[in-house]
């Protein structure tokens, strides 16, 4: 009787532990936005709204507006995934489908290493050694190409210096493809291989395989993986400081220009902040950062439910 | 040992010479064997006596994998499929497949069915929506699933999701169509409606059988080849192999003494 009594107080104890575990996450989720919306408070108080939008960010003056800050912030992502996308997902379709099998390891081990790279490191060599290369090579061959072209040409123009939005955006995608890399090829992989074998028995190439079958099935993993980066992009602080130009004026829409993001306007700043009206509009700019984040995520899951349902109703 | 043509049947593929390895093992030790059109010929043996092996070269599924080799002759429409210079996916075109286990893929019913036929087709709206039609009618699944077309093929029981497989194989009207073990993951009633549909279906297609089930085999098939240790030891006429088979070996293994 004594040892049922006992496994019950266990299983008492374990339960609640657990609960509290749980629970627990969603205390340190609130306290932090508890905790922000108190610090900017002052700053929320001030500007209000107009904080969203205004492009004006001079301390002298206490005049704070976070819209440069957030441009750059989403800019250097969007960039960052426009490039990074693609090229992961071509990595995973080769290990996954067409590498040989003494290839696969060694590739797969340098992807893996690569994502473990820290931050700063990509920081000084983005400044050190892509920088210099970028504004001598690819940004002249950039202007006079996509340049020359109507609409998007204006976010090819201007002087190549080697360090702006676009150049933190490729820093920002090399940084994220290792992430989005590895785990589209873990989803890939776990395809069961005669589902594969189903779409190749009907006479389909490795890209229609891949491209009809594979990524439908593996569509939530995949965009998991996608929204990992896009997490890493978005808060990304080093490196991005190391390449943005940390200039809060809006010069153009050029992404040859330098700006400035949420993450390094606050490692820049923080240490100058000597007014609290000052620190207060950096706190709410890390806020802002929370709540993109937040943003992102859940369009992610909109965007998953919107795919279950183009692939067919379930009953 | 070459295979006596049989009177009255035109040959679909004929398998000549043919060995295949897996790395170093050789799986397949000279097999020669016909399989006649619009027949229904099955391959039966214990686990691992390479039937499977020898149904997936009949279409090259074997490519995917860089280690598996195959040597020998396979003739189909008179032309060697194991050459080089033949295009696998205009061959699986031609041969299609059904697994073990359903794998109806993540899209909805109809497009499972109109997936493989693009790959091969330019089709209007219109003659895709007949031949999803007349797909899943051979399949006898039109009654059951014409008014869910659209849903996901995962939305169908076990049964109807095999049927749906069978017919998203012959909407590409292959000339040849190859099932491995098509029944093993059913229950008895799905395996009964799968077994009556082969016998539909051969008026159109050639139909190679792999199956663990002997009595699956001496029920649908026409054509019996009883496989042991990577080596074909009997093949003829199903009522022969099971009634009076030639060899002791068959005659142990279909008696259950042995397998």
């Amino acid at each position: 009787m004594s040892s049922t009594r006992q496994s019950k107080l266990g299983d008492w104890v374990f339960f609640n532990l657990t609960r509290f575990f749980a629970l627990f996450v969603l205390l340190m989720l609130g306290g932090t936005v508890a905790s922000l919306i108190l610090g900017a408070w002052p700053a929320i108080e001030r500007f209000g709204w107009s904080f969203l939008w205004s492009g004006e960010w001079n301390p002298p003056m206490e005049r704070f507006g976070a819209l440069i800050p957030i441009y750059g912030t989403l800019a250097t992502s969007l960039i960052a995934l426009i490039i990074a996308v693609p090229v992961s997902f071509g990595i995973a379709i080769f290990l996954t489908e067409m590498a040989p099998g003494w290839l696969k390891r060694p590739l797969g081990i340098a992807i893996e290493l690569l994502a473990g790279v820290p931050s700063i490191v990509y920081g000084m060599w983005g400044l050190l050694v892509f920088s210099p290369v970028f504004a001598n090579y690819a940004q002249p061959m950039l202007a006079a190409t996509l340049g020359k072209l109507p609409v998007i040409g204006a976010l090819f123009s201007g002087p190549a210096l080697g360090i702006g939005i676009l150049s933190a955006g490729v820093v920002l995608a090399i940084m994220t493809i290792p992430f989005i890399a590895s785990v589209m090829r873990d989803v890939f992989d776990v395809t069961p291989p005669m589902l594969k074998e189903s779409a190749y028995g009907l006479g389909a190439t490795t890209w229609e395989v891949v491209w009809h079958v594979v990524l439908p099935y593996t569509k939530v993993g995949v965009i998991g993986g996608v929204m990992l980066g896009l997490g890493r992009a978005l808060g990304e602080t080093m490196a991005v400081t190391f390449l943005i130009g940390n200039m809060n004026v809006f010069g153009g829409f050029s992404l040859f220009l330098p700006g400035n993001s949420i993450a390094s306007a606050l490692a820049n700043e923080f240490a100058e902040a000597d007014s609290p009206i000052y620190a207060a509009s950096l706190i709410e700019l890390g806020l802002i950062l929370f709540f993109i984040t937040f943003l992102v995520l859940s369009l992610s899951k909109l965007l998953l439910m919107q795919l279950s349902r183009r692939g067919g109703r379930e009953t | 040992m070459n295979p006596s043509p049989m009177p009255g049947l035109t040959t679909q593929i004929s398998i000549r010479k043919f060995d295949f390895y897996y790395g170093k093992y050789q799986a397949l030790k000279n097999i020669n064997l016909d399989v006649y059109s619009r027949k229904i010929t099955s391959f039966i043996g214990p686990s691992g006596c390479g039937k499977s092996t020898l149904l997936r070269t009949l279409n090259r599924m074997y490519d995917l994998y860089p280690d598996q080799r195959a040597v020998g002759e396979i003739l189909l429409d008179g032309r060697n499929i194991l050459d080089r210079g033949v295009s696998v996916n205009e061959l699986r075109a031609k041969v299609g497949m059904v697994f073990q286990k359903p794998t109806p893929f993540p899209m909805s019913i109809y497009e499972n069915i109109a997936f493989g036929v693009r790959l091969h087709e330019q089709l209007s709206r219109v003659e895709m929506d007949d031949r999803v039609e007349w797909a899943l009618r051979k399949a006898a699944l039109w009654e059951e699933a014409k008014d869910k077309l659209q849903y996901s093929g995962m939305s169908l029981s076990g049964g109807q999701q095999q049927r749906l497989c069978i017919a998203r194989g012959i909407a590409v009207k292959p000339e040849v169509l190859l099932l491995d073990e098509p029944t093993s993951a059913l229950d008895p009633i799905s395996t009964m409606r799968i077994e009556e549909l082969l016998n539909e279906l051969k008026e159109d297609f050639t139909i190679v059988i792999v199956t663990h089930n002997m009595q699956q085999a001496a029920r649908v098939s026409d054509f019996t080849a009883y496989m042991y240790l990577g080596e074909l030891i009997e093949f003829g006429v199903t009522d022969e192999v099971f009634v009076k088979p030639k060899m002791k070996a068959t005659e142990d293994y279909i008696t259950g003494r042995f397998g």
